[in-house]
């Protein structure tokens, strides 16, 4: 049993105690046994989220990771039947030399499949293919003192859609049927360019998302005035010719926590600036690897201790396509007069492809999310300023990173939560959902 | 590719080695207890690239069973070119102080059924003169600790006869290798409790398994530190060590 399992932030430190089942046919016992002994529990993953919604109001997790097995394969259609708890980074490795790619994939390859659900993550791609639920065809669902279930569009369609972006509150995942992606090379080729501002943002973004399969933007969060939203604009497409290869893993590591965190004003301001001018001014052609295209922060496993021992909190929020503009000039007003804010910052326009999930994060219109190391001010001062902005603009913020949004403001952004709490297992309660519902 | 022999085949550091192999897509033949797990098991191998992977059902104790698993083997496989004993159960220390029956039967199972396999193995790959022969025995086996001295015992039983056989197979160019791991996160030691420190992955102890095999070691300790702990152990004096409570 672990013990001192955390959300990827940190924050809130409540650690978890984790219990894991190692065979998927043990899982229902499994979870009457946790259920019975601790009133309530909440299926965790591979702890990617950043906020509390990976962390039990019981503050005892069932550990899915275990159960990461293949079940099924068809790679002549490119549909796998998977344990729950088996990663993204294992699915690749195996659909690769296939010829498969995964339709969406988030910025980890570290995130289990039950989580990519219950958050329905997003990637560079969302304008192309929406979210991972738009492309799981069914899976496995296991009420407390129910009957197991399969749910799918046709069937059991509720709880399908509750359990898309359901946080893991509708029941306990233990398999997904996925459609992958066929792909002739595991390479990317890309394009970067690097843009003055938040116009030239919106102006590149046009005229190049509709011809990529992927976008996405790096913005320097620090920059002030005319160049508010400066930053480094990328579009990719698997390539056409090349070779099926799968990517080592890495060996970096942060060992440990430092008791401070390594990200300060001064390291933020020479990173952000540096990486701005190391990118041309004019569009630059590149063929690479998918790993660092996708997963750059993968590289370094445990990045998120650079944060110190009080941890972080990302704020990605979404703002509808009218509002966009100016609501995002708005928000990095405020992020860079803070003089807070991540290396990372990413702008990433959404499309209009809808997913099957009652509560999905995207909607048409641009993303923005970035990382701040954990401080007071932060709750206090910095969000409240940040909400307002997207509030008055008819946007709403990612559960899957949050760890402080107001209840009202959940359940304004997001109307489908009575549904969702209407079809939640009565024994499945996260930290997120007690703070945001009750 | 390598043709694959696993005894033991549904255990958690078993499993970790054989996903190594399969994504070189090696055959199996798996020998395991129970038929659900191996099914499973069997399955999460052909997803990950194993080519052929033949399921055997067998209770590792069971002697008499072994000739007519090894011929099965022999018929899916070909030849032998990795056998990885893997099979194993962590004793209730304790019960096995109160209950002579239960202790023999736990050094049975950790013990001289390891024993009875690596014999008849041994001939096959004599027979074969290539191939690796790998066992996993345990850092427990190098000093008798109050705590689970039963399983100790086994596994210092089984280091010892692959020592022997080492030496023997080496001569005709057979690999014999004797694995040693320190604490793994697996569910044969869930629910220990286990400074987190020294706990190692079953994929972290598996890559360093199967570079063992490919670079034919000897000895493996895994996580690599632990033969540094073990000598430091090793170099307890006995009046001091018998006052200890390891």
């Amino acid at each position: 049993m672990s013990t001192d399992l955390h959300s990827w932030g940190r924050y809130p430190q409540t650690a978890q105690a984790g219990h894991a089942c190692p065979w998927i046919d043990g899982l229902t016992d499994h979870i009457n046994r946790v259920v019975d002994k601790h009133g309530s529990s909440l299926p965790y993953g591979n702890g990617r989220s950043y906020g509390d919604s990976c962390l039990a109001s019981s503050d005892q997790v069932l550990q899915m990771r275990a159960l990461d097995r293949f079940i099924r394969t068809d790679w002549q259609h490119g549909i796998i039947r998977v344990e729950a708890g088996m990663t993204l980074a294992e699915i690749l490795a195996a659909a690769i030399p296939q010829g498969w790619f995964l339709p969406v994939t988030p910025g980890t390859r570290f995130a289990t499949v039950g989580g990519a659900i219950a958050n329905d993550v997003h990637g560079k791609n969302h304008h192309r293919r929406g979210t991972f639920g738009n492309h799981v065809l069914r899976f496995g669902l296991l009420r407390h003192g129910e009957p197991a279930r399969i749910c799918s569009a046709s069937e059991h369609p509720q709880l399908f859609a509750a359990s898309i972006g359901g946080l893991g509150l509708t029941g306990v995942i233990n398999w997904a049927d996925l459609q992958l992606m066929p792909i002739s090379a595991s390479q990317i080729d890309s394009t970067t360019v690097r843009f003055a501002n938040l116009a030239e943002f919106f102006s590149l973004s046009r005229a190049l998302d509709h011809q990529h399969e992927y976008s996405v933007a790096w913005v320097d969060c620090l920059a002030k005035g005319r160049e508010t939203g400066r930053g480094v604009f990328i579009v990719g497409d698997h390539a056409r010719y090349g070779s099926l290869e799968v990517a080592k893993s890495s060996s970096l590591n942060v060992p440990f926590t430092p008791p401070f965190s390594l990200i300060n004003r001064l390291s933020l301001r020479a990173f952000n600036t540096l990486y701005w001018h190391a990118h041309p001014a004019t569009p630059n052609q590149q063929r690479s690897a998918y790993e660092p295209f996708f997963y750059p922060l993968d590289r370094l496993q445990h990045w998120n201790r650079i944060y110190g021992r009080n941890g972080f909190q990302q704020y990605q929020c979404v703002i509808p396509e009218a509002a966009a503009e100016a609501a995002l000039a708005e928000l990095l007003g405020v992020i860079a007069h803070s003089g807070q804010g991540s290396f990372l910052a990413v702008l990433k326009r959404c499309g209009a492809v809808a997913s099957p999930g009652l509560l999905s994060f995207p909607l048409p219109g641009t993303s923005l999310a970035l990382d701040f190391p954990q401080h007071d001010d932060l709750n206090h001062d910095l969000f409240p300023r940040l909400d307002a902005i997207v509030r008055a603009a008819g946007g709403r913020l990612y559960p899957a990173k949050d760890a402080h949004m107001s209840g009202s403001d959940f359940r304004q952004a997001y109307p489908a939560w009575e549904q969702l709490e209407a079809l939640r297992d009565p024994s499945l309660m996260s930290r997120f959902w007690k703070r945001v519902i009750l | 590719m390598k043709r694959v022999l696993i005894i033991g085949a549904t255990s958690a550091i078993a499993t970790a080695c054989a996903r190594l192999w399969a994504a070189e897509g090696s055959d199996f033949f798996l020998v395991a207890r129970h038929a659900d797990k191996l099914e499973i098991t069997a399955a999460d191998l052909r997803g990950r690239g194993a080519k052929n992977v033949v399921e055997h059902r067998m209770d590792a104790t069971d002697v008499a069973a072994y000739p007519e698993m090894l011929e099965h083997c022999l018929k899916a496989l070909g030849q032998i070119d990795v056998a990885l004993i893997a099979h194993g159960t962590l004793p209730d220390q304790q019960a096995c102080e109160r209950d002579v029956n239960l202790a023999l039967q736990e050094f049975a199972n950790n013990g001289t059924s390891v024993i009875a396999l690596l014999t008849l193995l041994a001939n096959q790959f004599e027979t074969q003169r290539c191939g690796s022969l790998a066992v996993i025995s345990s850092v427990a086996g190098e000093r008798g600790r109050p705590s689970n001295y039963l399983y100790g015992a086994a596994k210092a039983a089984v280091s010892t006869f692959s020592e022997g056989l080492q030496a023997r197979l080496f001569k005709v160019g057979v690999h014999v290798l004797t694995i040693k791991p320190g604490f793994v996160d697996t569910p044969m030691t869930q629910g220990l409790n286990l400074p987190a420190a020294l706990l190692a992955q079953p994929a972290q102890v598996a890559e360093r398994i199967v570079h063992g095999i490919a670079h034919k070691s000897s000895t493996l300790y895994t996580p690599g530190f632990w033969a540094l702990i073990m000598w430091v152990i090793r170099s307890i004096p006995q009046p001091l060590f018998k006052r200890l409570n390891l």
